[in-house]
């Protein structure tokens, strides 16, 4: 940005997180805070877990590290059988794609460990997630031909939706989840499969997630026609629609 | 959709009341304030000087008709923000908050999709918070929605708003307010002595015919159990709004 040798001059909220930190030993820490005219709480100090190094380089501006894993859902846990899940990909393409429980789990399978940014304020570093690769299941479709769909929207049991960009799902960046730790992800989170896109705050991150819908245009899954923020990217704090 | 910014506020503390050895609420006079529902919440911000800033969410306790805005907040040991509240903030101090924030978990009097349906809570803990504004704007409206309050508390002087949860509900019959304690019931205790569990439910709901709404706030496994046992006597899941009160960190 060519502003790194003035790093005073730049608000809070725009700097990359690892900028400020390293600012906050300097002498200008306090000349900047009047910059910005952001409101000082007296006597409030970060603690020594907020200021070691893990903290302060995984840990997106306005989030506290839980070792728990809080469950978070509008609505009641739904709990489909087996042997009536079924995961589709449908919308824009030649053919719909579909498999069962049986199916999916044949598929190939990759084990990752993540971050992953709760829009309510919780982030939970090193989390172990096994399950499908979103490239694995676009390989069949040839997205290439079909310039037309630039989203997706996945759906879920229970009704819940979010929308994504394309892009935002392909490239490594997103999986359909089966285990957590090593074991069946329970139906509180979001088993028997949920969406995993731990770059983007965890609510799109769809639980009892069942297949994804290809868009040409964006729109609103449920939270963001809530006034939740339509991309969620919590390193720019995306919480809310106009963040 | 529009996408005007929430704007961070500076609101005031007017007012601090002790609810319970653990409980306070800060009443504050937030000047931009446009309105909310009951049942919302808004983003508190807490700043240190080297521009540290911790966040943390509350559910607004007040009904949308006061002028000022209640936030009751219970004290997490070994919490961030929750301790700054209750033991450093006095009147007449700041703090910054943006909302009002959650448009799901929300009810109003004047919503025309109620069809009179009845009103199904169920609070545990400090889960009552978003439940107390529904009851608090429910007196205020005049309308005479049936409602039935559950709420699970640990001890008795642990129960939140129960003055005025017993005052509210003596002077109303279509409000009715069931407690249960589930640690330790004090002698004469009237109410429930166990956690909440699927008997306790089909004593005290509303039969599924009478199409109620239902809203459940508290720890996971209460809000869990509360949802699971209401659609198996006969709740439709679309009825069910459940949000979660987790001491994660507060």
């Amino acid at each position: 940005m060519g502003i790194s040798e003035a790093p005073w001059k730049q608000p809070y909220h725009s700097r990359a997180p690892t900028e400020g930190i390293a600012s906050q030993q300097s002498a200008g820490t306090i000349f900047e805070v009047f910059m910005t005219s952001q409101f000082i709480s007296p006597g409030f100090k970060r603690r020594a877990r907020e200021a070691d190094s893990a903290f302060k380089e995984r840990i997106p501006p306005g989030q506290y590290e839980t070792k728990d894993f809080p469950v978070l859902s509008a609505g009641p846990t739904p709990r489909t059988p087996l042997d009536q899940w079924k995961f589709s990909i449908y919308g824009g393409i030649a053919e719909d794609l579909k498999w069962t429980w049986d199916e999916f789990l044949r598929l190939p399978r990759e084990t990752v460990t993540v971050d992953i940014h709760c829009v309510t304020k919780w982030s939970k570093l090193d989390t172990v997630w096994t399950g499908v690769s979103v490239d694995t299941l676009l390989k069949e479709v040839n997205l290439e031909a079909q310039s037309g769909i630039g989203y997706l929207i996945a759906f879920c049991d229970g009704g819940y939706t979010t929308n994504l960009p394309l892009p935002d799902v392909r490239g490594g960046k997103a999986w359909i989840a089966y285990e957590y730790d090593g074991k069946p992800i329970t139906p509180e989170h979001g088993g028997p499969a949920r969406l995993l896109v731990p770059h983007l705050y965890f609510w799109k991150s769809a639980k009892w997630v069942r297949g994804l819908k290809l868009v040409a245009q964006n729109k609103a899954g449920f939270w963001e026609s809530l006034g939740y923020h339509d991309y969620g990217d919590p390193w720019k704090e995306q919480r809310y629609a106009g963040d | 959709m529009a996408t005007r910014q929430l704007k961070w506020q500076l609101a005031k503390v007017v007012e601090i009341r002790k609810e319970t050895p653990t409980v306070k609420s800060f009443i504050l006079d937030v000047p931009d304030w446009t309105t909310h529902l009951a049942g919302q919440h808004v983003d508190v911000r807490l700043m240190a000087a080297d521009g540290y800033q911790a966040q943390r969410s509350y559910s607004i306790a007040s009904p949308p008709e006061v002028t000022h805005l209640m936030l009751t907040v219970e004290r997490i040991e070994d919490g961030e923000v929750s301790p700054y509240l209750t033991d450093e903030l006095r009147v007449g101090d700041r703090i910054e908050l943006r909302g009002p924030i959650g448009g799901y978990f929300v009810w109003s009097a004047f919503d025309d999709k109620n069809d009179d349906s009845p009103l199904f809570l169920v609070a545990g803990g400090s889960g009552i918070v978003p439940l107390m504004a529904m009851i608090r704007h429910r007196a205020n409206s005049g309308k005479k929605v049936p409602t039935r309050l559950l709420y699970s508390s640990a001890y008795q002087e642990e129960i939140i708003y129960r003055q005025e949860l017993d005052h509210i509900s003596a002077n109303d019959s279509s409000l009715r307010v069931i407690y249960t304690l589930t640690k330790r019931q004090p002698l004469n205790w009237q109410g429930y002595g166990r956690r909440i569990d699927r008997p306790m439910l089909a004593d005290t709901i509303w039969q599924p015919a009478e199409k109620p709404r239902a809203f459940t706030c508290g720890p996971t496994r209460l809000v869990e159990a509360v949802a699971n046992c209401l659609q198996e006597l006969g709740y439709k899941p679309e009825s069910i709004k459940t949000e979660r009160f987790g001491p994660t960190g507060g």
